[in-house]
């Protein structure tokens, strides 16, 4: 039984992560990478986001690994197909719990020398890419939840795209988790080459069938912006409440280079968000828009960074949460922005609106700014639903209930209207109506 | 049945202090009643209880609308009764765009499956926003978000020519309005006599008296309508101020609610 509980506080060993990855025949140098993060993460510490106790939360259910079979789109789950886009266009991954299950990209794209398939796969058929930058963006030895998650990622999404070439229609996933025992740690790594353009769309989601132990969704995405491209990353998280949605997701920006964050976190369990932007390149530029509804007795942390290297980087930052119930959120914005980074600038902005006075929402905008000739600037609020407006909307006839409707949409749709996708915004809608309406 | 609007004994306190002293005035459909009175002396408090302002508790009174006392009912009954106020302040509210907000009020009015259909919704809207020479990209606005004083203004007899309301409520409409504003808003109000609505316009200055014509003219001071008559009383008024009514009257201090 102590055997048991060493299992618990390590979950990941190097006896284990070996033996799984020879058995799945990934590569040697990915075995090794594994074996040494799992020996990492044993003597590293959790990160420590400010005012929340990650480590208090039940992070070693993390599952066991589950081979997945390949099927077709007809074959998987409603759950999956009620979010199929229907302007995918042939270009949609996949991943059900511990692997991928379906993968498609047009011939146009494949013959243009875009790659998007699971990283399990591309490890193995495009090692030399995936080698070279595989946790180069999130260092693997970070702290115990970086090393943890190289040490046991499955899955996963990996996608290269030439030089010069603009990928038009979205490339979008699935990730799907509907078995809790299941391992469920999808890592994504996108590199856009020079002069490059994607969008790249996820949707995070539980199935019915998930929601009877505790989960993980153990997550990273790293995201390697070459001089001159441009990437939009959008993801929707929407778990049940049995899982703990832990996601890090980095991006490296090189000269003139961009990436847009879209980030909708309608999670239903406790959740670690962690998006950050590493401005190494001169007139390089970030802008993330972040939307969370908190409901129940839910846990969040929601941090959006940025980091100015480059001389005339830009970084926007918009982050809205809606909070319910006793839910809890801790919403912190960094920018940072280092010596040498001459005519930097870095906006951001926190908004909460609390709708319950049990809930709970705190705004923490940080600027750490080592450079004297920049521009920056922070602001945050947390409120409740203004009474003068309720009064206002309900002398024209509307009803209470429907007047916080729509203030409470109104907080929203400044950063939802400016989502350029429009079926990433609809989600948004659907799942915001749930989460308000429940 | 042509409407009937009959306030009688209206007190009403904020913070626990009264401001309104036993108000009676009686508004018959087709009738334009005008309330001026000094600063501080309750004719915004007297619209905000009418409405239903949840800052202000009416201590006694009622206000009949055709035989219904609105003071029992939620602001938004109110308002679906037939009650409509332009406020001296209209709220700013982000995120919400005027269309959407009007016709969630317009459809507040019907029957759950029998909601005004869009392009008739946006015919009526832009109609009406014509009339006031309001810019067609005021629809999409935010609700009052950085409106300029005379658009709020303007946005708030938008509203009132959308709901059709039976006793409309005017807090200092002129307020804020250029000569031309003024003369559009007040001809959007003319639009709207008839004999099923009645009017209360609150007002310190003649110049809107002058396009809309009272048929009742009255006076508020100390929480207290002090003296009424025709619209011969607000002219003398403009030419003259108030301390003729004060001396008359033997009031020193017309405010109201001041410690
Ligand atoms: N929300 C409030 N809190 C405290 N006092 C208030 C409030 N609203 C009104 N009062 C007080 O009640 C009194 C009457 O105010 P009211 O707004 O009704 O005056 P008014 O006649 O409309 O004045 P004006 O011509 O300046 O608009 C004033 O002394 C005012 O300060
Ligand atoms: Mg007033």
């Amino acid at each position: 039984m102590t055997h048991m509980s060493t299992q618990l506080s390590t979950p990941v060993s190097r006896q284990t992560v070996e033996s799984l990855s020879q058995n799945k025949q990934e590569p040697a140098w990915l075995t090794e990478l594994r074996a040494e993060a799992a020996d990492q993460s044993e003597t590293l510490e959790w990160p420590k986001p400010e005012k929340v106790r990650i480590d208090r939360w039940n992070l070693g259910a993390l599952g066991v690994y589950k081979a997945q079979k390949q099927a077709s789109l007809a074959e998987l789950p409603e759950e999956v197909q009620a979010i199929v886009p229907e302007d995918a266009s042939g270009n949609l991954l996949v991943q059900r719990n511990s692997g991928a299950v379906y993968r498609q990209l047009s011939d146009e794209l494949t013959a243009k020398g875009v790659i998007f398939t699971d990283l399990e796969t591309a490890a193995r058929d495009h090692a030399d890419l995936v080698q070279q930058y595989l946790f180069t963006a999130i260092p693997k030895d970070e702290d115990k939840l970086t090393a943890t998650h190289a040490a046991l990622w499955n899955g996963g999404v990996f996608i290269y795209v030439p030089k010069n070439i603009e990928v038009e229609i979205p490339l979008q996933a699935i990730l799907f988790q509907d078995d809790a025992e299941a391992s469920f740690a999808p890592h994504i790594l996108l590199v856009a080459d020079q002069f490059s353009k994607v969008t790249y769309v996820d949707y995070v989601v539980s199935g019915a069938e998930g929601k009877s132990a505790p989960a993980v969704h153990h997550s990273a995405a790293e995201v390697i912006v070459k001089a001159g491209a441009k990437v939009t990353f959008a993801t929707v998280h929407h778990l049940a409440d049995n899982v703990i949605d832990l996601s890090l997701r980095r991006a490296v920006v090189d000269n003139d280079a961009s990436i847009e964050w879209i980030i909708g976190d309608l999670h239903d369990g406790n959740l670690l968000s962690d998006t950050k932007s590493v401005l190494n390149g001169n007139g390089s530029t970030s802008d993330a828009k972040v939307i969370s509804i908190g409901t129940h007795s839910q846990n969040m942390s929601i941090t959006t960074q940025a980091v100015h290297w480059g001389r005339s980087s830009d970084s926007q930052m918009v982050t809205r949460a809606v909070m319910r119930d006793q839910a809890s959120a801790i919403i912190n914005g960094i920018t940072k922005i280092e010596k040498g980074a001459t005519k930097a600038n870095g906006e951001q902005t926190e908004r909460v609106l609390m709708l319950s006075p049990k809930a709970r929402g705190d705004a923490n905008p940080i600027l750490l700014i080592d450079e004297d000739d920049v521009t920056a600037g922070h602001a945050a609020s947390v409120g409740q639903v203004n009474a003068e407006q309720i009064y206002y909307l309900m002398s024209r006839g509307i009803s209470r209930a429907e007047a916080e409707r729509l203030i409470i949409y109104g907080f929203l749709a400044p950063v939802v209207s400016d989502i350029p996708l429009e079926a990433v915004r609809n989600q948004l809608n659907r799942l915001i109506e749930g989460k308000l309406g429940s | 049945m042509s409407t009937h609007f009959k306030i009688e004994g209206l007190k009403a306190a904020i913070e626990g202090k009264e401001i309104l002293k036993g108000i009676n005035i009686e508004i018959k459909g087709g009738e334009i009643h005008a309330i001026m009175g000094p600063n501080g002396t309750g004719k915004s408090t007297l619209a905000s209880a009418i409405m239903g302002h949840p800052k202000y508790e009416v201590t006694s009174g009622t206000a009949l609308l055709n035989g219904e006392d609105v003071l029992e009912m939620e602001v938004d009954e109110r308002a679906r009764a037939g009650m409509f106020l332009a406020m001296q302040y209209p709220s700013e509210i982000a995120g919400v765009t005027n269309s959407d907000f009007l016709r969630s009020a317009i459809n507040a009015r019907r029957e759950e499956g029998s909601e005004i259909s869009l392009i008739k919704f946006i015919r009526q809207m832009e109609g009406k926003m014509k009339e006031l020479e309001m810019n067609p990209e005021f629809a999409h606005r935010y609700l009052n978000e950085g409106f300029s004083g005379g658009e709020k203004k303007r946005n708030e007899i938008l509203q009132m020519m959308m709901l059709d309301p039976k006793i409309v409520i005017l807090d200092e409409i002129d307020s804020g309005l250029d000569i031309d504003a003024l003369r559009i808003v007040a001809d959007g109000v003319n639009s709207m006599r008839s004999e099923d609505r009645g009017f209360l316009i609150i007002t310190h200055y003649q110049r809107l008296l002058n396009y809309i014509t009272p048929d009742y003219v009255h006076v508020m001071m100390q929480g207290r309508i002090v003296k009424s008559g025709g619209p011969e009383l607000a002219q003398r008024l403009e030419a003259e101020g108030y301390d003729w009514v004060k001396e008359e009257l033997g009031i020193v201090d017309e405010t109201v609610g001041q410690a």
